[in-house]
Parts: C-alpha cells; structure tokens; sequence
C-alpha cells in the first residue's frame, strides 16, 4: 500500500490568468484555495470568505463566465482561466448620469444601494455576483428563479426580502432604463 | 482545522493517455481530481488523505453527452448544469434532470460532475437513485483496457466501490426507451435548496392495463449505500396496485433498507418517510 500522506514537495507554481480584464501571473501552491489567491497575491479583497466549504456563496467569482465558489477551486484548475470578482462589476451601468447615486456601479450594485439590499456586507459581492450572473443568462428572471439563481448565496441580516426586491428592481433598470429608480 | 496547503500537489496530466499511464505506475498515489466541490471541503477540513492529484477536469474525452438510437451517453466531467440543460435527458431521463437540480446551488452544479458524484460514493448522493432506475453503466478506463460495468453492484460498502486504483470512470450509459415510462423523483431534506438529502427517492414504473408491468425503486441516505429496492419492486412488479400490495410492499420496503440516526435525521423518520414517498409514488401511478 503506498504511503498517501507522504507530503507532497511543497513546490508553488506559476498561475497565468486574466483577472477583470488584466491578464496576470501569479504565484502560489497547486491546491491553494482561489479565494486565498485573489486576496492575498492578487490583493483583491471585496471577494469574502464565509464558510469555507462551498455552503455560503460570499467567495463567488465568474470563472470562464460560470458563478463559482473560490473557495472550492484550486489555483491549478484556474490556470488560463478568465476571472471576474465583485472589482470587475461596476460599469456598464445602463441608467442615465443623474439617476444614479455617486460612482458609476453596476445596476445590480445601484439597486442593492437603494433598496436596502446589503446590512452587514460579508455576504454582498457574492450576491451582486450570483446575480449579475443570473441576468446575463436570464435577463427577466421570475421571483423563483431569483430565488434559484442566489439560493446559494446565505445572508443572516436581511432575510432575503430586501435582495429579492434590489435584484427585481434590477431587471426593471435593464428593461426600462429611462425611468426613475428611486 | 485547514489541511497544510504546501503540503498537497495538483498536476495537468499532458492528456487522458498520460493521466492513465501514472494512475498505472502509481497506483494509489494519484487520485482524478474533477470538479473539486467534494475534495476541497475536506482539503478545507483537513480531512483529505491524499495528497496527490491529478487535475483531469480538461480532458474532452471525458466530457459531452452523445446519443445514439440505443443510449445516451455522458462523458464524466458532464456538470450538473450540463445535465440540466440537455434536452435529450430532460426528454427521456428526467429524473436525472431534477437531481442535478437538486444537487447544491448554482455555483456547485456548474463545478460538480457526474463522474465525481460517482466516485465520492456518498450514501447521501442525489444522481445516484435516478442513475440506479435508468439502469446505468459505467465506463471504466485503464492503461491497457477499458470496461463496461452495470452501476448496480458497482457499489461495495460504505463510500466504497469497484473501481481499480488505476482506472477512471470515463463515461455513463443510460440505454433509451424510458419516455413511456412514469418517472418520480422526491429529494426530502431539511429545507428546499442545498440540504443533503434525509431521504432521496427516485422510481420509475411501466403500467399496463391497471397492472405495474415493470418498477423500478432506488433510494439514497437510508443504507451505507445507495441501492435499488429490488425486494420492494417484486411485491409491486405484476400486481395491481390495491391498497394491500401497496402496505407489503412498504412493509418489505422499510426492511430492506438499513437508515440510522445521524446529524441529518432518525432512522425512524427516514423509514416512514421512505415508506410515505413509495406511496406517494403510487398514487401518481394511479392518476
């Protein structure tokens, strides 16, 4: 029987991936965690760490364009990958100059800000991701499948309500873009 | 408390052929490496005894879903949101389409394969029971060989299986002509998304002329393992279904699978339960 445990050399490699549009090399052991290679090589810290086992959702990013949890990847398997994290949302924000409040966010970010949608916070980039990722597959999502789509997503404050309504109101930004959000 | 990261390695293997090639001259020593959404939480939990790892999630040998007149064919890196999105399975295996549903969150379905739900050999896996009533086989590659092998009996204990240290599931079968079939699916856990299954229950039943032609019961998190109810479908299996063959056969049901108490449920609980969802199966038989 061999011997599993025997540790492994402990060598880190060399990771090239292109992160919110910028491509990067970073370092760091095969089995490292992505969460842990966002915030800590790549210093991106809006990425949060919750459960650590895949339950919670507040680590989510976009891998390749798929809603993932960070902390179940492993930087190896992100190798060439294209990465977006919370810091690569904001933008492309379809509502005129004067309906929004202070810095350019993302729709889904503007509607969180304005219906109450975020309390503490820990849970909030990987709920504006679950959701921008929800609207780019399905831009006019029922309350169930809102409901699906961040069913993997676990706040503690709000009790959900509040993000139901920011990410309906959401949908309406996208599709009405001239009306008044407020 | 966390596993010592610097301590486990992952590799790319070059391609499926080198990838089999080092399970072959190391038996034991690499372990595949898919989607991760099993091996990471221990990895998390520093329970994980390996540590060393093949990253097979690239490999498009592995990957696709085919049909042919007889199967339809899933390589082992089909992900749970693959599963939910083919129009063949949706069409003629449903059962596995509420399962992938079923299975974690969004981002869980779009990282977990098949194959792996299948090599973690969980008792509390939910594609498994629909996997067991579409009769599914596996394809299982080595080196020098490959092999077909039923996914019933596949299963040799508790989070065990017949899977040799140097082989890879590559590929499941499932042979059509299920669509005239009745299919039911019923996953009970703690709350509707992402709980683990107290009791997952899984069937499919061809009737004829009031009478049950054929039946086919599997159920998940009531054994160490995941197992067709095959003493359960004879009582059903040529009978009609009077409210007398349906109470022996929950009777024969509730001694055939083995539940326990666990941080989950109660072994009780999960008897009547699965005694109560073999009912409910019924009953959509007689609608």
């Amino acid at each position: 029987m061999p011997d599993l445990s025997r540790p492994a050399k402990g060598r880190k490699i060399f990771l090239d991936c292109e992160i919110n549009g910028r491509a990067l090399t970073l370092e760091a052991y095969p089995m490292a965690r992505l969460l842990d290679v966002l915030r800590e090589q790549a210093g991106l810290t809006g990425t949060k760490e919750g459960c650590g086992e895949g339950e919670c959702g507040a680590c989510a990013v976009e891998l390749n364009g798929a809603l993932v949890n960070s902390c179940l990847v492993p930087a190896r398997q992100a190798t060439g990958a294209k990465i977006r994290t919370i810091e690569g949302i904001t933008g492309g924000n379809p509502l005129p100059e004067d309906h929004l409040l202070g810095e350019r966010l993302h729709v889904v970010q503007q509607a969180f800000l304005e219906h109450g949608g975020a309390q503490c916070g820990i849970c909030t980039p990987g709920m504006i991701l679950a959701a921008v990722n929800l609207l780019a597959r399905n831009s006019n999502p029922s309350e169930s499948e809102i409901r699906e789509g961040l069913g993997g997503n676990l706040c503690r404050c709000t009790g959900y309500t509040k993000i139901f309504e920011s990410v309906l109101a959401a949908c309406r930004a996208i599709e009405f873009p001239s009306e008044p959000q407020r | 408390m966390r596993s010592y990261v610097p301590a486990y390695e992952m590799e790319t293997p070059r391609d499926l052929s080198d990838a089999l090639e080092r399970l072959a001259r190391e038996p034991g020593v690499w372990k595949p490496f898919a989607g991760g959404t099993d091996l990471m939480v221990l990895l998390e939990a520093g329970k994980l005894p390996h540590r060393r790892f093949l990253n097979v999630s690239e490999f498009s040998e592995l990957r696709g879903i085919e049909t042919t007149p007889e199967c339809v064919t899933l390589g082992a890196l089909t992900t749970y949101t693959e599963i939910r999105r083919s129009e063949v399975l949706a069409r003629e295996f449903p059962l596995l389409c509420r399962a992938a549903a079923e299975t974690g969150s969004v981002a869980t379905q779009n990282r977990g394969t098949l194959g792996g739900n299948i090599a973690n050999a969980s008792p509390a896996a939910d594609s498994p029971p629909a996997l067991l009533v579409y009769d599914a086989e596996l394809e299982l590659v080595s080196l020098n060989r490959a092999r077909w092998v039923p996914y019933q009996g596949f299963w040799t204990g508790y989070k065990q299986i017949g899977l040799r240290a140097d082989e890879l599931i590559r590929a499941i079968r499932l042979p059509r002509g299920m669509h005239p079939w009745n299919h039911y699916y019923r996953k009970v856990g703690t709350r509707r998304a992402q709980a683990i299954s107290k009791v997952c229950f899984a069937a499919t039943a061809r009737m004829d002329a009031g009478r049950v032609a054929d039946v086919r019961v599997a159920l998940g998190s009531v054994a160490p393992m995941v197992l067709r109810a095959v003493e359960t479908e004879k009582i059903l299996r040529d009978q009609k279904l009077t409210r007398e063959n349906l109470r022996a056969a929950q009777d024969v049901l509730a001694r055939e699978i083995a539940p326990i108490d666990d941080m989950r449920s109660t072994a009780r609980y999960r008897r009547r339960i699965a005694q109560n969802l073999l009912a409910e199966f019924c009953a959509t038989l007689q609608a």
